[in-house]
């Protein structure tokens, strides 16, 4: 199997600076907008935003985690049935601007599931979508993404790993080749 | 359906994305669960916890499942708790009670059970008076069986929704003592309940007079006394039982009154003992006769929480369950 870096650790911060000028761009202060990172690897980078943002709006950014287990559509059809991660939204999403976050954009299905279970928790105003990794021309669903951290060309049977600093000690996006 | 069969990177630790099963495709009785068995279902249980607290009560997960529900023995509860957390699945139920059914026509309870998985039921959840009922269906049907009370034999959800609020009560049931009070020997709740405590760790003792307890329950590892003060002196938690006269053959006991003087948990016994103790009780209760008001709704008392965990405990069990039953 073959990998090959997509981002090191220092373009992973770099990407994550410029996101959070492109969000602050369409945000301002974050008072009528949350962060919602999608478990559970959605969760370093919705953090990682939210700190960088806290530090540049001097504001504070109402950050959640979401979990869309008992959304998926494909329940039943794993050999044994998924145990859930933690959800935690202790805020209201009514009429706030909620963004997704997630780290890797593949085939859509996630988002789609994240988008049913985000609307158990109220209406919200809008709802956009923000990943590190778009995988192009590989989705299922006709879903796209608002902030791209980075664009690559892939085929199905690649795999896209993003490595955190907080679980594996360093920041790396690695994308691996069955070849 | 093809499989995935991508190799993961074995540098990359994909914890939470923890796929576990249950070791069991029923729910037949706590004795065949393990220890991680229950540990998955309490994991799963606090997401639907979080999921009943939503505005939004409801997940999709279970839209392509039919459940019947089979009371053949009267419920509230249980039945009520059952349909509910089958609704926040989105499956599709159906309610059969043994009073207006073809039973009384002389149908077998095979029969019965094949003619409902005919119209495509996936999952039956079943109350029956007889002990042993749920297994025996198990082994004549093909479908996924979940015991909500058999007899005097054991009722898995109640032992577990029990565990699951002492768990969130007290922090672990580890090293706990419980002490179940009342008819242990009618009761299916004491045995599941047993099984379940010393499965997670908890040490347990029973309470009653001596005709409610039977005479060999020592071999299951459990402390007997028949001295209400001594048993809530030694215990963190009391799991008080109802009288079940309606299983009761014969006289096990002169009168209620004096089974009350005896056995009741009431606010002056435990004033004497000077700790707080944690109240369960699986309902239906009998106030004034087993526990007092004053104790079954004072702030030890987590009987409504008991109600609200049973709703989300069995969801856990439906929805792992459900993950085993082949949709092609």
């Amino acid at each position: 199997m073959k990998s090959t870096e997509i981002l090191n650790s220092l373009q992973v911060s770099l990407t994550i600076n410029r996101l959070c000028s492109q969000l602050i761009e369409n945000h301002h202060d974050f008072s009528e907008s949350v962060l919602i990172g999608l478990q559970p690897n959605g969760i370093f980078l919705s953090n990682r935003l939210k700190n960088c943002l806290e530090n540049s709006i001097n504001n504070k950014v109402l950050t959640g985690s979401l979990d869309i287990t008992f959304f998926r559509d494909d329940f039943g059809r794993k050999d044994k049935p998924l145990i859930p991660s933690v959800t935690n939204i202790d805020f209201s999403i009514e009429n706030k601007k909620v963004i997704l976050i997630d780290d890797v954009f593949f085939t859509g299905r996630t988002v789609r599931s994240a988008l049913d279970a985000v609307m158990t928790f109220g209406r919200p105003l809008s709802v956009e979508f923000l990943t590190l990794i778009e995988r192009r021309f590989v989705q299922n669903l006709p879903i796209r993404a608002d902030y791209i951290g980075k664009s690559i060309d892939t085929i199905k049977e690649e795999k896209v790993t993003v490595l955190w600093q907080e679980e594996h000690g360093k920041d790396q996006i690695l994308l691996y080749s069955p070849i | 359906m093809a499989r995935r069969t991508w190799e993961r990177p074995n540098i990359v630790v994909f914890t939470n994305l923890n796929m576990k099963e249950l070791s069991i495709s029923h729910l037949l009785g706590i004795k065949d669960l393990t220890k991680s068995d229950i540990d998955v279902i309490f994991k799963t249980a606090d997401s639907f916890k979080e999921v009943i607290n939503r505005p939004i009560k409801k997940v999709p997960t279970l839209r392509d499942i039919t459940i019947a529900n089979l009371f053949f023995e009267n419920s509230t509860r249980t039945k009520l708790s059952f349909e509910l957390a089958e609704k926040r699945l989105s499956a599709d139920i159906v309610n059969f009670t043994a009073g207006n059914s073809s039973l009384k026509k002389g149908e077998t309870l095979v029969d019965t059970a094949n003619n409902i998985l005919s119209m495509k039921v996936d999952i039956l959840v079943m109350r029956h008076p007889h002990s042993g009922a749920a297994k025996f269906l198990a082994e004549k049907t093909n479908t996924v069986i979940i015991n909500a009370g058999d007899g005097t034999h054991e009722h898995p959800t109640q032992a577990l929704l029990d565990c699951y609020s002492i768990k969130e009560k007290l922090g672990e049931v580890k090293g706990k003592k419980v002490v179940l009070i009342g008819d242990i020997k009618h009761s299916r709740v004491a045995l599941s309940n047993i099984f379940a405590l010393q499965k997670l760790g908890a040490k347990v003792m029973v309470c009653g007079p001596t005709t409610l307890i039977p005479k060999y329950i020592k071999e299951l590892g459990v402390e007997v006394s028949h001295d209400i003060e001594k048993a809530l002196k030694w215990c963190d938690v009391a799991n008080v039982l109802r009288i079940q006269l309606e299983r009761q053959d014969i006289q096990y006991f002169p009168s209620i009154r004096e089974y009350s003087q005896q056995f009741q948990v009431n606010k002056e016994i435990l004033q004497n003992i000077k700790k707080p103790i944690t109240i369960l009780h699986p309902g239906p209760i009998n106030r004034g006769v087993e526990i007092t008001s004053e104790i079954a709704d004072s702030e030890n008392s987590i009987i409504l929480n008991q109600v609200e965990n049973g709703v989300a405990v069995r969801m856990a069990i439906i929805y792992l369950l459900a993950g085993s039953i082949n949709r092609s």
